[in-house]
């Protein structure tokens, strides 16, 4: 069983966990995942690792609470504990120095790039990192994000925090005003990637994408995380989950995020009056 | 005893084809004491054994057999278990036909002794009845990593804690097993028959960890260095699953037969939404492939609710990998078999959703390499066939993941492992590997065999 040792509420559909799992944060790098099952019953979820200890052995997870498996994850409280944790899985984050670096983390993406940012810096970067969020309430981190940046920008969809707009707007304005910028990484809605990637592709400035695919095992068995890149059939979970934004297709990322679709509002359905998270029990 | 002369074998008893093709539970249902005995009596007991040498861990097979005549159900187990540490699983799941009731003098006139049918069923009334642990030799303070809870590793596991070394399994799925838990469906193998096995091991001493994926926690070397393991045995078994290559492979509803099974076996998607983990079916479903993992598709599909199961095979009935017994339990469920028939695409609309697939015709040509008739395709022959759901069950590639993190362990082309037939030595001292990461994907008990002759080395190896 892995304990949660802390949870935070970052908003009201976005949770923070401190896991106990020292085996795993003592090999985790910035970029990697883990798989999570709450319960016997439970599904095997990937999510991207967003912060590690390795001294105190724990695993910060950010997640928002979009299915069944998410929201009964953020009713568990500090103390309770999960079944199954497994990782550090995937490839860890491609981290030189590259020059002038952008980091970009939209939504519950700010959580991954956080890690990633932190060792760019680590590694000499200038780094210049972007939060974006629906509103100013799906923001968090922004100050533990800003810290590791040398220029930092916010922006919301509706303006109620930093600047009216998508990342994409402020990257595309940071290009424009620096002239040169020699990497970026891109973690968020796959809508955000794409856009993102769309962008920097005529500049032929290298940038990377997270992707967090439908996975079951997460070590290269099942193949459910299947993606294309360029004209080649890549696995999320061994060969990524971080891919060339410019050779990703998106549109078939988008579609396949979408296959269990009817299932997953059966599932919230069938918890709502099955004694799961609803609370109607 | 009386020798019984019929040249029939016993039939198993099995759920009727009508009702087993709606549920998961187990098809075969095994003998009754009196089958067993009258099974039995077929046995001539040749002093040459020839069912001996077609069993990869050679079992003594008329030895255990001349039990059964005898009524002595516990000896006839204790004989079997000298040999191999799994027979529950394999009286269900080995290939017989292929290895030990092959070679029995009295499939020369009539049928072979059901020797798996009568393994299967001293194995299932010893554990109705309590097993015994088996005795281990005094602990010898050396340790000993299995890399993998399949076949392959639970025979080492076993028999390097029989022979007094402290074990311990890594399992990187949350349950042990392997290809037991997650591939072989529940209605061939029930999961709890797997389970009670691993039981027995852990009653022996031997320690289970799971979620523990080698590679990512530990690497092999730091197993070796930092956690003073002295020898290790890695069998992780052929876990990537092969695509064709052809357009629409990454459509919505195409699966691997990795995915299919893992979904429905080890992860309960059958009992959605009860258990959280979905999987989708169509009414018209595809299988590509013709081995017993196809067979196990097949089947599933039409368990989960599939209107029509299409077995798609580019060779002929001769052809199919599979066992008989599988093919022909399909058929009775009503699967229907397209033969020497290949997809050229999977054709889908525009939510990315399968709808269909093109396929050629084929037709027998020379023997090919592999010494079956290769097929050839019949210019002009394409035509469309409306799916649903495809799978894709044409084999599986060793995982990439314990090679890639080991230094100094050779793999070859194909990415699997090199290790001695005769010794299960690798390219690394004091790391032994077998099964299908190094055979690629092929039957449990020669995993189960590969496991035994690695299991020695090791033995050997500790001795010094």
């Amino acid at each position: 069983m892995y304990k949660i040792l802390k949870k935070e509420v970052l908003s009201p559909t976005l949770k923070l966990f401190e896991i106990d799992a020292p085996k795993v944060a003592k090999k985790c790098q910035a970029g990697q995942f883990i798989i999570l099952r709450i319960d016997e019953k439970g599904e095997r979820i990937p999510l991207t690792i967003a912060d590690f200890d390795r001294e105190r052995g724990t695993i910060t997870l950010i997640f928002a609470e979009v299915g069944k498996t998410t929201q009964q994850l953020g009713q568990m409280e500090a103390g309770d504990a999960l079944l199954d944790f497994v990782g550090p899985l995937g490839r860890p984050s491609e981290i030189e120095k590259y020059g002038r670096v952008v980091c970009i983390g939209a939504g519950v993406g700010i959580a991954p790039v956080f890690p990633i940012t932190r060792a760019l810096k680590e590694a000499g970067n200038e780094v210049i990192g972007i939060a974006g969020a629906r509103n100013e309430e799906l923001l968090f981190w922004t100050d533990e994000f800003r810290a590791q940046c040398d220029e930092f920008h916010i922006c919301t969809d509706d303006g109620s925090a930093g600047e009216k707009g998508f990342v994409s707007n402020i990257l595309k304005k940071i290009i424009e005003e620096k002239g040169q910028v020699d990497y970026v990484i891109a973690i968020g809605p796959i809508p955000a990637m794409k856009v993102c990637a769309e962008l920097t592709k005529p500049y032929g400035i290298k940038t990377f994408v997270s992707l967090n695919s439908i996975m079951v095992d997460g070590t290269g068995m099942c193949g459910a995380c299947r993606v294309t890149v360029g004209d080649e059939t890549k696995f999320a979970c061994v060969d990524g989950p971080e891919f060339d934004g410019h050779l990703v297709d998106f549109n078939e990322q988008m579609r396949r995020a979408q296959i269990f679709k009817d299932e997953e509002q059966r599932a919230l359905a069938a918890g709502s009056c099955g004694g799961g998270g609803c609370g109607c029990h | 005893m009386s020798l019984n002369n019929s040249p029939i074998k016993n039939d198993m008893p099995c759920q009727d084809p009508k009702v087993r093709a709606k549920n998961f539970e187990e098809v075969a249902l095994g003998y009754t004491v009196e089958q067993a005995l009258d099974e039995a009596n077929r046995c001539l007991g040749c002093k040459k054994e020839p069912c001996r040498q077609g069993c990869p861990v050679q079992v003594p097979i008329p030895q255990f057999i001349a039990k059964i005549q005898e009524s002595d159900f516990a000896g006839a187990i204790a004989t079997i278990k000298e040999k191999n540490a799994l027979p529950a699983v394999c009286g269900r799941v080995c290939p017989q036909e292929a290895q030990c009731e092959k070679y029995c003098v009295r499939a020369k006139k009539g049928d072979p002794v059901g020797i798996g049918r009568l393994e299967r069923f001293v194995a299932d009334l010893e554990r109705s009845q309590g097993v015994n642990p088996v005795e281990c030799a005094p602990p010898t303070g050396k340790k000993v990593a299995v890399v993998g809870s399949g076949p392959a590793g639970l025979t080492v596991a076993a028999d390097c804690a029989q022979a007094g070394h402290d074990v311990t399994i890594f399992e990187a799925l949350h349950v042990p097993g392997g290809v037991l838990m997650y591939g072989i469906p529940e209605f061939r193998l029930p999961k709890a028959i797997v389970q009670a096995e691993i039981e027995n091991l852990k009653k022996i001493g031997v320690k289970v960890e799971v979620d523990a994926v080698i590679g990512a926690i530990d690497t092999v070397d730091e197993l070796l260095e930092n956690e003073g393991f002295d020898a290790v045995f890695i069998g992780t078994g052929a876990g990537l699953p092969y695509f064709l290559g052809i357009p629409g492979e990454n459509l919505n509803g195409v699966y691997s037969a990795n995915e299919f099974l893992t979904r429905t076996n080890l992860m309960k998607a059958y009992l959605f939404p009860e258990y959280d983990t979905p999987i989708k079916v169509g009414k018209k479903v595809a299988v590509l492939g013709g081995g017993n993992v196809a067979m196990d598709c097949a089947r599933t599909a039409l368990r989960l609710g599939a209107e029509e199961v299409h077995i798609v095979y580019r060779r002929s009935m001769e052809e199919l990998p599979a066992r008989v017994e599988e093919v022909h339990h399909a058929e009775e469920e009503g699967v229907i078999f397209d033969i020497l028939t290949n997809p050229t695409e999977i054709i889908g609309n525009d939510q990315n959703w399968v709808t269909g697939m093109t396929c050629l015709k084929f037709e027998l040509g020379e023997p090919d390499e592999s010494g079956r008739r290769k097929p050839v395709a019949i210019e002009g022959s394409d035509f469309h066939m409306p799916m649903d759901t495809v799978v894709v069950a044409i084999g599986q590639g060793p995982n990439p993941l314990v090679p890639r993190t080991t230094k100094g362990l050779d793999t070859n082309r194909k990415g699997n492992i090199v290790a001695s037939e005769e010794t299960g030595a690798t390219s690394k001292p004091s790391v032994y590997a077998g099964g299908d990461v190094v055979t690629g994907a092929a039957t449990v008990i020669k995993a189960m065999g590969a496991g035994r002759v690695s299991a020695t080395s090791i033995c050997e190896l500790l001795k010094k």
